[in-house]
């Protein structure tokens, strides 16, 4: 299967996950130590959405995150440096610290911004996909949201928009399973949340998330549909989060998932998987591994330092940037 | 100086502006072939068509984050709500992602987009269709609120609310559309944060914003025949307010009435009279007088509706209060 990706971009993909894990994983670790503020929703087990979805997204394409959206934010090219000065609330941070870890936004790599409200990105998403048809360019934009919005009105409201005037959408739903502590099968009426296309009369399936080749290959298409002038895709990633809704979960979410699922979970690890089936077709070795392994490890460590030594805001700058 | 109406002040500059700039793109309900409730885009469609002339299904969250959405990425848009009332159903769109996008991302984002929408009660619209919510947006820090009360105004205001890179409410008010004002020939813009005195007086300083403004100046014209010369304050934008020019006048009158159609409870006016005293207690000879809509909904019937909505007699007998005169 993953024989019709070339072996630069499946290395450059299984970096890219090795490094969304390893962001998170120091990320909490920070957070336990008292160095960020607020609350981390971690993405740690969803890494194959992410960089599926992101790889065959030029940097001119846009994006719509989550507000569990580190994995997508590194997915769509984000600087690692500024990422982590934005958690640590530093001036150079992307959003001068003013964001944090639910708004991280790099218009330059075409990442309008995640968001904090459930829902709250897809008319946004509608929306750079009306810029991109005003202006005739073969852009995409790319929406990320969980299975919880999909119950949103937003999601209707911008799923028959898109559908309507044939936007360049491709709406990608991280459905972990759970809105917080309440389980998909408890909040969605209906069978898939990929059915939920067929009354928009727009293409939808439900795929395997853990499984990075079968992420990737059905966003090719949708990718493709989009620059097309087709119009929008759904597509439902199933998928699970590994650690908790946020860093303030008991045991990982143990209160409201069972030991022996989350277990099952950890088992389908797409990294692991991944790593797998590269390894399997001679396309890396342990060896390679190991030192792709250092590497990633060096640069969040770059990255934490570079955040540590960066200087806070001055209280003074709370009021600037509230106009452009 | 030819003599146009409200909604054709509105419709020409909507007009001018899409031709000035090729990017510039309207969306909402039934603003297409129907022309707009109220008719402001009435022939837009046909002139610019369906890509710059978006008629939206009734998806107002939609409306709102689209807009927020292709503004964000380079297309300066107009969305239209066709009442204010239907606000409260983007909410979200409006209060949490178009005022904060900018701020949220350190300055980045920018936001060139207008909402345009109406209010006002008069018209036994009943409690959906009437309400003023300005100071709803008020209290957001990220919107510019703009409220103009006359044809010229709504024109050169509106062309300065397009051209600006932020989110603006633009606040027009049902009842002043059909009126008729001068327009001069030729372009002009009218900054924000610059009230505008639409009568000069000494012995008091009224307020007002909207439609308010008219009937403020009524009333005026009232108090003028008892030999009270009332100087009537058009604010035209709330954010950013123009408060050196309340101050002035505030400093010369030493008494002041604040006039607003939306409820008296939390209105624009407990604002505006707070900060009066705070920068000008020393230059009062009287408290502050707030004229606005008693704190329940706008109910139907003619005498219900006229007993909720303030009038000239309210602003008449507000002044003569200041002026401990009765």
């Amino acid at each position: 299967m993953t024989s019709r990706i070339d072996n630069k971009r499946c290395l450059k993909m299984y970096k890219q996950m090795l490094t969304i894990r390893r962001f998170e994983e120091k990320a909490i670790e920070l957070f336990e130590h008292n160095l960020i503020r607020g609350n981390i929703h971690p993405c740690i087990g969803q890494e194959a959405v992410s960089v599926g979805a992101c790889t065959p997204l030029r940097r001119d394409d846009f994006m719509v995150n989550t507000h569990r959206g580190h994995g997508n934010c590194i997915a769509k090219g984000a600087d690692l440096k500024r990422m982590m000065a934005e958690l640590f609330g530093k001036s150079t941070g992307y959003c001068k610290g003013k964001g944090g870890s639910m708004h991280i936004a790099d218009f330059e790599g075409g990442n309008l911004g995640a968001n904090g409200i459930v829902g709250g990105g897809l008319p946004i998403a509608a929306g750079a996909g009306i810029g991109i048809q005003n202006r005739g360019t073969d852009q995409v934009a790319v929406c990320f949201f969980g299975d919880g919005a999909t119950n949103q009105g937003t999601f209707h409201e911008s799923l028959n928009l898109a559908a309507l005037w044939k936007l360049p959408v491709i709406f990608v739903c991280e459905n972990n399973l759970y809105g917080l502590s309440t389980p998909v099968r408890e909040a969605v009426s209906a069978d898939h949340i990929s059915d939920r296309a067929m009354a928009y009369g727009i293409p939808g399936m439900s795929i395997d998330g853990n499984d990075i080749i079968a992420v990737h290959t059905k966003m090719v298409e949708a990718v493709e549909r989009a620059r097309a002038g087709e119009g929008p895709t759904l597509l439902d990633c199933i998928t699970y989060r590994f650690f908790g809704h946020f860093t303030g979960d008991p045991g990982k979410g143990i209160t409201y998932r069972s030991k022996e699922e989350m277990g099952q979970w950890l088992e389908r690890c797409p990294i692991k998987r991944f790593r797998e089936r590269l390894i399997k077709e001679k396309r890396i070795t342990e060896k390679m591994a190991k030192t792709m392994e250092a590497n990633v490890t060096a640069s969040i460590e770059e990255a934490v330092q570079f955040a540590k030594e960066s200087p806070l805001p001055l209280p003074e700058e709370a009021l600037q940037d509230l106009f452009h | 100086m030819a003599e146009i109406t409200f909604v054709e002040s509105l419709r020409m500059t909507l007009k001018e502006e899409m031709e000035r700039d090729p990017s510039l793109m309207l969306i909402g309900e039934d603003i297409g072939r129907y022309g707009g409730i109220f008719g402001v885009t009435k022939g837009l469609l046909e002139e610019f068509g369906p890509q710059r002339v978006r008629s939206a299904p009734i998806s107002e969250s939609a409306i709102i984050g689209s807009a927020l959405g292709a503004a964000m990425t380079g297309i300066r848009t107009v969305a239209e709500l066709m009442y204010i009332d239907f606000t409260p159903v983007a909410m979200d769109q409006i209060v949490n992602q178009a005022a904060k996008m900018c701020y949220m991302s350190g300055g980045k984002a920018k936001v060139p987009m207008v909402i345009r929408t109406q209010e006002g009660g008069g018209r036994g619209n009943a409690a959906q269709h009437s309400q003023c919510l300005e100071a709803l947006f008020l209290h957001i820090p990220g919107l510019k609120i703009v409220m103009p009360s006359t044809p010229y105004d709504a024109r050169g205001l509106l062309k300065t609310a397009i051209r600006d890179d932020n989110p603006v409410m633009f606040i027009e008010h049902k009842l002043l559309y059909a009126s008729k004002g001068s327009i001069p020939e030729g372009e002009y813009l009218i900054p924000f944060g610059q009230a505008d005195i639409k009568r000069k007086g000494k012995d008091v300083t009224i307020v007002a914003i909207s439609y308010m403004v008219i009937v403020a100046l009524r009333a005026a014209a009232r108090l003028a025949e008892e030999g009270i010369e009332a100087e009537v304050i058009d604010l035209r934008t709330l954010v950013p307010m123009d408060f050196e020019a309340i101050l002035k006048s505030v400093r010369n009158t030493n008494r002041v009435v604040i006039v607003h159609e939306g409820c008296r409870r939390g209105g624009i006016g407990a604002e505006i009279a707070a900060q009066i005293q705070e920068e000008a207690f020393d230059a009062l000879d009287a408290p502050v007088e707030r004229v606005g809509a008693l704190n329940v909904p706008i109910p139907y019937s003619e005498p219900l509706e006229n007993a909720v909505i303030p009038d000239e007699e309210d602003i008449v007998k507000a002044v003569k209060k200041v002026l401990y005169r009765s």
